[in-house]
């Protein structure tokens, strides 16, 4: 009954007080003096009296919090609501200069030649097709690339359905997730950053739209030959691509892979030839009536040092990094959280991984005493000074180098050594081991469920591949063979690292060589040209310092980076971790060789002497915070918005030849460790 | 000053409060001691507003904040909800759900066989920008049409010009390239939570359907159906997509699922896809009978539909109709300087697209002047067959059958008047409209921008269209091609609307006839099924009933009459609209007649006896507003594409069951009987 007339009184009250402060605004000096006449004795006495009885903190403290809240909110979307209305390009603001696209098209240039986009690992987005129950409400949304949201969500029900198989490389039972097709599929990886969505857009200016560009998505955790097996992936991109050629008036196709896309297109390009039931069947001068030019773009044909340590102790330098800075951090269980354990057991799954083992073994990377980049200055003081007089005077600078050269000679052929010392000693001073010696006892720990491979290992094993001091890059597989057996086994029958000696032998039209160029011929196409696209003038991973995980327990990577080996040398040796010059990623070694030597001409494994050309990017950070990631940067992933190599693609794109874009530009002594490089062409 | 004068009101009322409440004597103490405690504890914050000087922006502030905490919390407890919970309080309240139909089947042991194509309909597909006018900035790659449409509200001009095709080419206009969208991505949701094509795929992914067996043949719905080959190559894409999908799946054949206009849309496929090179695909007489299996086509405007009509010639149909008739003026006025009706239309008709939904077959298909083929149709009668169905609109079911007798003349697709729709035809004094002059119209020159072909006609012209009382399917055409004569010489050129007497004729080979089935034969191929799967029960605008708008300078110079209207019910005259049974949008009588009747063995439309079946799905609207969303037993023209027993048809063909295994027709309209009223020799 009396909660009626409360609520009646509670309506009436709240517009009062509304209209009240709305009074004490435009008249604020009268309201006072009538205040205080108007108010009656008794009551406003009694109105007094109470309230100094009642604190009016209570009500006060949610209630200002409250009013702040509410403050910024309105504040917030005042702004919002401001800069939405604003014109989208205000005339006093510096203006970035005009896109490479929008320029060549006032230069003429228009679309001529379809292009194909190839993305690499990681890039591209995938998404849920079928899952387990925890996975509910995912059908069709991406769980890899976009927002991520997911993993703080259900972290492990993330980590599931990421992962493949371990016997297999395909799916796990129950569980189906597939690439996302188009070019939605790595225009930008999360919003914001973008991956191929600016070079998209400058092909778009000079007249490319949905039908004369393809984005040739496919799953990048699978193996290749496997993404035909499961998706028809190859052949997909086989049908798209005759059709484009079809459709565009015969116009021989443009393709542009980027990182690991690049070996997955060197594996297309053996597949199409191939016959039937492994191959595509295209016949052998598929390429030269269909591709005109491959431009790659920081391509890992001879694979990259990182994915020795992603697969070896699932980190390289920034995890390295952030465990020296607050160690603990990744690891402590007393969070529950392991997490590199996790993402070690996630990723030795994807077979793809290892394509990106580096190839060649010792004669590409160097043995224990040499390497091809040694030499390689690194302190990035000298670095610029060399910049500024390599315009100037050629012959004035390569004295400055020779004069560090002399004094110390970085070991990057050690791609894994263990202590700092070992790392630098000469190699006569190892304890001579035979690189096979390390038998894999298999000494149960009695770990609940195994996750890792690390957890079938002894403990007297795995310090005795500590005691082998250093590897080399061929070595290195007979580690990888020892501490994770099953892996290697899964992925040695997709994947070659190897030379080859005779290019001719049958065994080498077995799939498994076909991405590694080192093993495989280059198909019949006299026309068609090959790129190597990549920046340079960024330290890149080259080698590591490894030593022992301090706690030894269940579930454990017994073997970590060591942040703590900082070179004194000449800088090249920084967390544990010896750099070389590259694009943060792929050493220039890896990402030029193949178009600076082991292609140029009529080699073996080129035998039909298709023209190579070598277009470095030198890095520049941005110069400004308008330029985001920057317009003439040299990284992996930002060279996507080099205006530079924009325009490159996009003057091939529309018709013109290597020659007609000057040939090589060279940065970089890739020439120079070409050359030191024995290997018979 | 008024807050002291409130603030006091209560307090002098509150004196006397106790005396009329007696039979609460007891607790009037505690009582009246309550209310002033409750009276204090509200005056003190109303002092300490004072003395930090709260405004009313302090309490506005105050009040955003408190919503949104409250609201961040609430989000905070949505997201930290297990996902099981509100399907377990649907359970619980409702019974257990029933399984979607993707479910049931899988567990039936269904698996994935053919590869399915789907070909979204018109306005459904989405549109994305890739070259734009300056004032498009920032919308590369992003949807122009479909989406959230967010740019429709922000530049609004901007977005009516970037969507227009070119008056004269029906192409890209200069400097503007808008291109669809590719992927399953392009239709499977036209907007946020409106599904389109999202339900079926989800369900078809639970037996193993996936992206390289599914494939969305999207296309750019504003072309003619030749110019997307021409522009996009579009048909040579979907051709290549079949062939590497049918290749990659161990020579499996294809269903194809078309929706709506893209029935007509792959219709005008299949005989491109046989033609020789220059103008069609050069698959060969048997490519069909290689690649395809089924034709499942969902609510197919095979003979047109006249809503398209309405569309084209006053740009409103009756939803548009009803707006106007509640607010009148606020889609017409001049004073915001919206014209919102005459760029809808100066956009619209530059879409060649849409006249392939003209109604086709003329007067031997929709009725002449005095009868047509759903004369016997009544809405009560029909209503009341469903008897355990719930009330469609709510309105009474007293209808009797003694109006039988006078039936609705549903052949006059467009009168002016509602007594021209209904005297018999012997009354109605026709003046010929054909030949009346156009005068030049002076008005023209201040309608600003606006372009439709109405500032052309002048008042002459425009009275002649009302003098002529009475169109019928077959005139309409000519209407149309008196009213707008820049378009329909350009949608000549791609579309006929005829019935071909002697289907041999070379005249046929040419590709505007492809998309009219009543001018095309059916390819060969023995062992292809045709589907025709349609909603039902569910009133479709069928003829309309028109006149002359008030004000005709710058306006469109006809509208629907919405005044009228039939107490009637079985008269099915609502808002100036006839309605005739069918899927919202569809007839049944343009949906059904080709698979039930031209196409049902072999005719001369279907020289190989391809076998046809017709699946009606009877509309139920959904029972539960808020948990089923728009229904599970849908028979709307896009709901249905959410309805669990299509969907079933759809997966069990898709997974190798033909139609017999089907079940055969299943049929609850009156659809038989009304094709044995056409007269066509077959």
């Amino acid at each position: 009954m009396a909660s009626i007339p409360r609520f009646r009184k509670l309506c009436i009250v709240e517009p009062a007080k509304c209209s009240s402060s709305l009074g004490s605004e435009s008249f604020e000096k009268p309201k006072g003096d009538e205040k205080q006449s108007l108010e009656s004795p008794i009551s406003a006495q009694k109105v007094k009296r109470d309230k100094r009885q009642l604190p009016k903190k209570e009500w006060r403290c949610i209630d200002t919090c409250c009013w702040i809240i509410g403050y910024m909110c309105t504040t917030w979307w005042l702004l919002l609501f401001l800069f939405n209305c604003l014109p989208a390009n205000l005339p006093g603001l510096t203006r970035l200069p005009d896109p490479p696209g929008a320029r060549l098209k006032r230069e003429g240039l228009t679309a001529l030649h379809p292009v194909v986009l190839v993305p690499g690992i990681v890039t591209g987005g995938l998404e849920l097709w079928e899952g387990k129950p925890c996975s509910e409400g995912l059908f069709r949304k991406r769980i890899w690339g976009g927002s991520f949201t997911e993993i703080f969500k259900r972290p492990l029900c993330w980590l599931e359905h990421l992962s493949l198989d371990n016997e297999t490389g395909l799916d796990p039972p129950g569980i189906r997730v597939r690439a996302v097709p188009g070019l939605v599929a790595a225009d930008y990886f999360a919003p914001g950053y973008f991956v191929w969505a600016i070079l998209i857009e400058n092909l778009a200016k000079i007249g490319y739209d949905g039908k004369n560009m393809y984005m040739a998505a496919y799953d990048w955790r699978l193996s290749f030959q496997n993404t035909e097996m499961r998706d028809q992936a190859l052949s997909r991109l086989k049908s798209k691509i005759e059709l484009m050629h079809l459709t565009n008036g015969q116009k021989k196709v443009v393709v542009v892979p980027h990182s690991m896309g690049v070996i997955y297109f060197l594996h297309f390009l053996k597949w199409v030839e191939a016959t039937p039931p492994m191959g595509g069947g295209g016949g052998p001068d598929w390429c030269n009536k269909h591709i005109k030019a491959i431009m790659n773009i920081g391509p890992a044909l001879l694979g990259v040092p990182k994915a020795v340590g992603n697969l070896f102790s699932a980190e390289s330098k920034d995890v390295a990094f952030i465990r020296a800075m607050a160690p603990g951090l990744l690891d402590s269980k007393t969070l529950g959280l392991q997490t590199l354990e996790h993402a070690m057991r996630v990723f030795r799954t994807w077979d793809s991984v290892i394509s990106l083992l580096p190839k060649g073994g010792e004669t590409i990377w160097g043995n224990l005493d040499s390497s091809p980049e040694e030499g390689h200055e690194c302190d990035s003081l000298k670095k610029r000074q060399l910049q500024a007089s390599l315009s100037n005077n050629k012959g004035n600078n390569s004295d400055t180098k020779r004069v560090f050269q002399v004094k110390e000679l970085t070991k990057y052929g050690r791609i894994i050594s263990f202590g700092m010392a070992a790392s630098e000693l000469p190699s006569s001073q190892f304890s001579t081991l035979a690189s096979k010696g390390i038998s894999s006892s298999t000494g149960n720990k009695s770990c609940g469920n195994v996750w890792t491979e690390y957890d079938e290992m002894s403990q007297e094993s795995i310090s005795r591949v500590a005691e082998k001091k250093a590897f080399t890059a061929e070595t290195l597989i007979d580690l990888l063979r020892l501490v994770a057996p099953k892996m290697m086994q899964r992925a040695e029958a997709h994947f070659s690292h190897g030379i080859a000696e005779n290019l001719d032998d049958p065994k080498y039209d077995h799939f498994k060589y076909w991405s590694n160029p080192l093993e495989t011929k280059l198909p019949n196409a006299p026309d068609m040209e090959i790129y190597c696209l990549y920046g340079t003038g960024i330290p890149t991973e080259r080698s590591y310092v490894y030593k022992l995980s301090p706690s030894v327990r269940c579930n454990n990577i017994p073997f970590q980076i060591d942040s703590t080996a900082d070179g004194s040398s000449n800088g090249c040796l920084k967390g544990g971790v010896y750099f070389a010059d590259g694009d943060e990623s792929v050493p220039v070694l890896s990402a030029g060789y193949m178009c600076a030597k082991g292609w140029r001409g009529r080699t073996r494994f080129n035998p039909f002497a298709i023209a190579t050309y070598i277009r470095e990017f030198e890095h520049k950070p941005p110069t400004s915070l308008l330029e985001g990631r920057g317009i003439e940067s040299g990284a992996h992933v930002d060279i996507m918005g080099n205006v530079a190599m924009i325009e490159d693609v996009l003057r091939v794109a529309a018709g013109a030849s290597g020659e007609e874009l000057g040939g090589d530009k060279i940065y970089s002594d890739i020439m120079r460790m070409s050359e030191r490089i024995d290997i018979k062409l | 000053m008024s807050f002291l004068r409130r603030r006091k009101a209560p307090e002098n009322k509150k004196a006397p409060h106790p005396e009329p409440e007696p039979d609460v004597d007891d607790d009037d103490d505690d009582d009246e001691k309550k209310k002033n405690e409750l009276k204090i504890k509200e005056k003190i914050p109303k002092k300490s507003e004072k003395r930090v000087k709260w405004s009313c922006v302090d309490n506005c502030c105050w009040f955003v904040g408190c919503v949104c905490t409250v609201w961040w919390g609430l989000l905070f407890l949505y997201n930290a909800m297990p996902a099981s919970i509100p399907q377990f309080i649907t359970e619980a309240i409702t019974g257990p759900w029933p399984d979607p139909p993707g479910v049931k089947l899988q567990k039936e042991g269904l698996k994935a066989k053919h590869p399915v194509v789907f070909v979204p309909g018109i306005v459904t597909g989405g549109l994305e920008l890739w070259e734009g006018h300056q004032c498009a900035e920032g919308l590369f790659r992003k949807r122009l049409w479909g989406g959230t449409f967010g740019e429709v509200y922000k530049r609004p001009l901007c977005w009516v010009e970037h969507m227009s095709m070119n008056n004269e080419t029906g192409l890209d206009p200069p400097g503007i390239r808008v291109r669809p969208v590719h992927g399953l991505v392009a239709a499977d949701y036209f907007i946020p939570g409106y599904f389109v094509w999202a339900v079926l795929i989800a369900n078809l992914a639970r037996i193993g359907y996936e992206e390289k067996t599914m494939y969305m043949a999207a296309y750019d719905w504003r072309l003619s159906f030749q110019n997307t080959e021409v522009r996009d190559q579009t048909l040579s894409r979907i051709k290549s997509n079949i062939e590497l999908m049918v290749a990659s799946n161990g020579g499996k054949k294809a269903v194809v699922v078309p929706h709506s206009m893209g029935v007509l849309y792959f219709l005008h496929f299949m005989k491109w896809v046989e033609a020789p090179a220059p103008m069609g695909g050069g698959g060969g007489p048997d490519w069909c009978a290689k690649h395809i299996k089924a034709v499942m086509n969902i609510g197919g405007p095979f003979l047109g539909v006249p809503k398209a009509v309405s569309g084209l010639f006053s740009s409103e149909a009756r939803d548009i109709a009803v707006a106007r008739a509640m607010a009148p003026g606020s889609l017409d006025k001049d004073l915001f300087h919206i014209q919102a009706l005459q760029y809808l239309m100066k956009m619209t008709r530059t879409w060649d697209s849409t006249m392939s939904m003209i109604p086709k077959g003329g007067d031997a298909i929709w009725g002449g002047l005095d009868w047509s083929p759903e004369e016997s149709y009544l809405s009560s009668k029909k209503r009341k067959q469903r008897t355990n169905a719930t009330e469609v609109s709510g309105e009474d079911e007293d209808g009797s059958m003694e109006s039988k007798a006078t039936s609705i003349n549903y052949g006059r697709l467009i009168s002016f008047g509602k007594d021209m729709a209904q005297v018999n035809s012997a009354e109605i004094k026709r003046i010929d409209f054909r030949d009346a002059v156009k005068g030049s119209n002076v008005a023209s020159n201040t309608c600003r921008d606006v372009w439709t072909e109405y500032q052309d006609m002048g008042i002459g012209g425009i009275k002649a269209v009302a003098e002529y009382k009475v169109y019928t399917a077959g005139e309409l055409i000519d209407l149309l091609n008196f009213v707008a004569p820049k378009m329909m010489t350009r949608g000549s050129a791609h579309f006929s609307y005829g019935i071909a007497d002697n289907l041999d004729d070379p005249e046929y080979a040419h590709y505007k006839y492809w998309s009219n089935p009543l001018e095309t034969k059916l390819p060969y191929a023995p062992e292809m099924e045709i589907y025709s799967m349609y909603g039902v029960g569910i009133p479709t605008e069928r003829a309309y009933v028109y006149r002359q708008a008030p004000s005709s300078e710058c306006y469109i110079p006809f509208e629907i009459d919405t005044s009228a209207e039939e107490d009637d019910e079985d008269k099915c005259l609502k808002d100036g609209v006839f309605t005739v049974d069918g899927d919202e949008t569809v007839p049944a009588l343009s949906a059904g007649y080709m698979c039930a009747k031209a196409w049902r063995g072999k005719t001369r439309f279907n020289p190989s006896g391809i076998k046809t079946y017709v699946r009606e799905y009877d509309h139920a609207p959904p029972s539960n507003l808020l948990l089923e969303g728009r229904g599970t037993q849908s028979g709307a023209h896009v709901d249905v594409m959410g309805n669990f027993a299509l969907i079933e048809d759809v997966i069990r063909v898709a997974a190798g069951a033909t139609g017999e295994e089907l079940g055969g027709d299943r049929v609850y309209s009156d659809i038989f009987e009304w094709s044995e009223k056409i007269n066509l020799p077959l």
